[in-house]
């Protein structure tokens, strides 16, 4: 499914994202880099708080500042710099030809305003479209993302509608400009699970309807490997490794990665067999070691990665590894 | 109803609730809240009286004096008596009436426009914006509003000349009682809409609402006000009771709407001399005051409960 040699449409490079708190700076993004291609879908996975909704959401300017602070990094889209968009601007691109969706949907409808006037909002503002015409596409777009009965529950307020049709309203709602780029986050953490494949399956339909480049941040590894083509896998706000969805699956390069791999159940495992957990916490983001954020977990660790953080170095065809080890053999690259 | 016409098919649409907008549970709830409605109904025929009344009585009438006929008590031909200088008492507190349901609800309405500004902006910018609004709103808070009142009235009145509106002319010094009050009273809600913004600008859904591109006074105003309609109407209701009493003060006092122009609190102010010999100078607008100020009070604890996100209709 990878665009081969496809057009680059977003590329971040050495972002870095603090919030100044009482307690102390966090340094939430530590310097991460990573692009999209054009229809690609591309998997963030990692631990809560390493940063990968913080960098999603700072590109988009919607981290709050103060206390956020977008230390340095660019976002390159479309030849513009999107971190240094003034307000206006920056409001031209979101939701227009770059949209999000959220975690939890039953907090992120506006529990005052009918379904239609949200639907319609992005087009009415970003196209000039008349009302009479912005209503008929709404419809259009519920009946996509699977709402039955649309035109008649185009009235309805949010707390009229389930988890899971609330989730698909988001999600017509951000496609409703037909976006370049869509960026999730985490859109099925919050639903249960049958409604979780509902939704990804919606995504992957949708993907395939509007042609679109996709970010899909999670920690469920499972999602992934269904529908992404591309793997980034992020810890203590840097990138550990980029991968291609099934090089990752099979050959995991950083020990983080192998880790989180193991972690996972498998039906095909003994009931026995005890669930392999990673051993420790993630660092605290307030204070910045010296060497790899991951040494502290590490099996592999040594010397080095105490003293030194190591730079993601391309290994490979689209693969990129943060790690002085070769995983494989436990020996220094 | 025959057994035939009772067995409707049963669609799933048939089964399902109609959808209840949040206007229609919210009447629904208001509708169980007996004292509310009995102050729903109360006020309704305070303005039927106040403004139907004029039906009957010319504002020349209510405005002209029979010196012959002073003080005279309530009789066929004056039901409520007449006044100092022998004007129909029930004749004043219509055209009366009029004048104090105005001043509630135009300084409310003053109320609500600065109130309201400043608590969203204050709300949902935070930092220095805030600080400084609210030190500002501290500063008024701090200033003991009956005496600001006076003062004002004192400074201002008479600097209006008299005005046409609605086909009768009325002292200007109503104008200048509307702005007095209006401008003295919104520190409250200020401090009820900014707590609301502080809290709802964090809500998922605004972030959602800035990621479809939505310009920063959308989201203040239509999409961060709307959820904080029901504290603001509530003070708004209760603000009418405030403003018509606060209008009965400074008026007793001599000091607001300025005769002949009545008001129910300028007429009391004459029966400040007579409140044993001639009682119902300040019985009859007494009691419309009283009756006013309280089914508004009631209405607005009615509103209240109706409005509460938390409870449930039924």
């Amino acid at each position: 499914m990878i665009a081969e040699n496809g057009k680059t449409i977003l590329e971040i490079k050495n972002l870095e994202v603090a919030f100044h708190t009482p307690e102390g700076t966090i340094h939430a993004v530590n310097g991460v880099s990573y692009d999209i291609e054009e229809g690609e879908v591309v998997a963030i996975v990692g631990e809560s708080g390493c940063g990968k909704s913080v960098s999603m959401m700072s590109i988009l300017g919607l981290i709050p500042i103060p206390p956020g602070e977008i230390v340095s990094g660019s976002a390159i889209y479309r030849g513009r710099d999107l971190l240094k968009l003034p307000e206006r601007e920056l409001e031209r691109i979101r939701g227009n030809e770059i949209a999000m969706i959220f975690q939890d949907p039953m907090t992120s409808l506006n529990p005052v305003l009918n379904v239609q006037l949200q639907l319609t909002e992005a087009l009415r503002k970003h196209h000039d479209m008349p009302p009479a015409e912005a209503t008929k596409w709404a419809i259009e777009m519920m009946d996509m993302v699977g709402i039955p009965d649309a035109k008649r529950r185009l009235d309805n307020y949010p707390h009229q509608f389930s988890g899971g049709m609330r989730q698909r309203v988001m999600i017509a709602m951000m496609l409703a400009c037909n976006p370049v780029l869509l960026i999730a986050d985490e859109p099925t953490t919050a639903l249960d699970v049958t409604i979780q494949a509902q939704i990804v399956e919606l995504a992957i339909r949708m993907r395939a309807e509007f042609g679109m480049a996709m970010f899909w941040i999670t920690h469920d590894l499972g999602v992934v490997a269904g529908m992404a083509d591309r793997v980034i896998v992020m810890y203590a706000g840097i990138v550990v490794e980029e991968a291609g969805v099934d090089d990752l699956y099979e050959n995991p390069l950083h020990p983080y990665t192998h880790a989180l791999l193991n972690a996972l159940p498998r039906v095909d495992q003994r009931r026995e067999s005890k669930l392999v957990s990673i051993p420790g916490a993630p660092p605290s983001l307030l204070r910045k070691p010296p060497g790899c954020p991951f040494a502290p977990r590490c099996t592999f660790a040594y010397d080095r990665c105490w003293e030194e953080c190591p730079p993601l170095e391309t290994v490979g065809i689209r693969r990129k590894t943060a790690c002085w080890l070769d995983v494989k053999t436990g020996e220094p690259r | 109803m025959t057994i035939e016409a009772s067995r409707l098919p049963l669609t799933a649409e048939a089964l399902e609730a109609p959808p209840l907008s949040i206007g229609k549970m919210a009447w629904l709830r208001f509708r169980r809240h007996k004292m509310a409605m009995i102050g729903a109904v109360t006020l309704i025929l305070m303005f039927v009286y106040a403004f139907g009344g004029s039906l009957i009585y010319t504002e020349a009438y209510a405005n002209r004096t029979e010196t012959g006929n002073r003080l005279a008590a309530p009789s066929r031909e004056h039901p409520f008596g007449t006044d100092v200088i022998g004007r129909d008492i029930l004749a004043r507190s219509i055209y009366g009436g009029q004048i104090s349901l105005v001043i509630g609800v135009a300084a409310v309405a003053v109320m609500l426009l600065v109130g309201v500004t400043i608590g969203a902006l204050s709300g949902y910018f935070g930092g220095l914006v805030d600080a400084l609004l609210m030190r500002f709103t501290e500063a008024v808070i701090t200033i003991p509003s009956l005496f600001l009142l006076l003062v004002m009235a004192k400074f201002f009145g008479g600097q209006i000349a008299d005005i046409r509106l609605l086909g009768r002319s009325f002292s200007g010094s109503v104008v200048v009682i509307v702005l007095i009050i209006g401008f003295t009273s919104w520190t409250y809600l200020a401090r009820i809409v900014r707590a609301e913004f502080l809290s709802l600008k964090e809500d998922d859904f605004i972030l959602a609402a800035r990621a479809t591109g939505t310009p920063t006074w959308e989201i203040i105003f239509r999409h961060i006000l709307p959820n904080t309609i029901a504290p603001i109407v509530v003070a708004a209701t209760i603000g009418v009771a405030a403003a018509i009493i606060s209008e009965a003060y400074v008026s007793f006092l001599g000091l607001g709407v300025q005769p002949p122009t009545a008001t129910w609190g300028n007429m009391m102010s004459g029966a400040y001399n007579y409140i044993e010999a001639a009682p119902w100078l300040w019985f009859f607008p007494g009691l419309l005051i009283l009756l006013t100020v309280l089914s508004i009070n009631f209405v607005g604890d009615g509103l209240r409960d109706a409005l509460d996100p938390r409870s449930r209709p039924m």
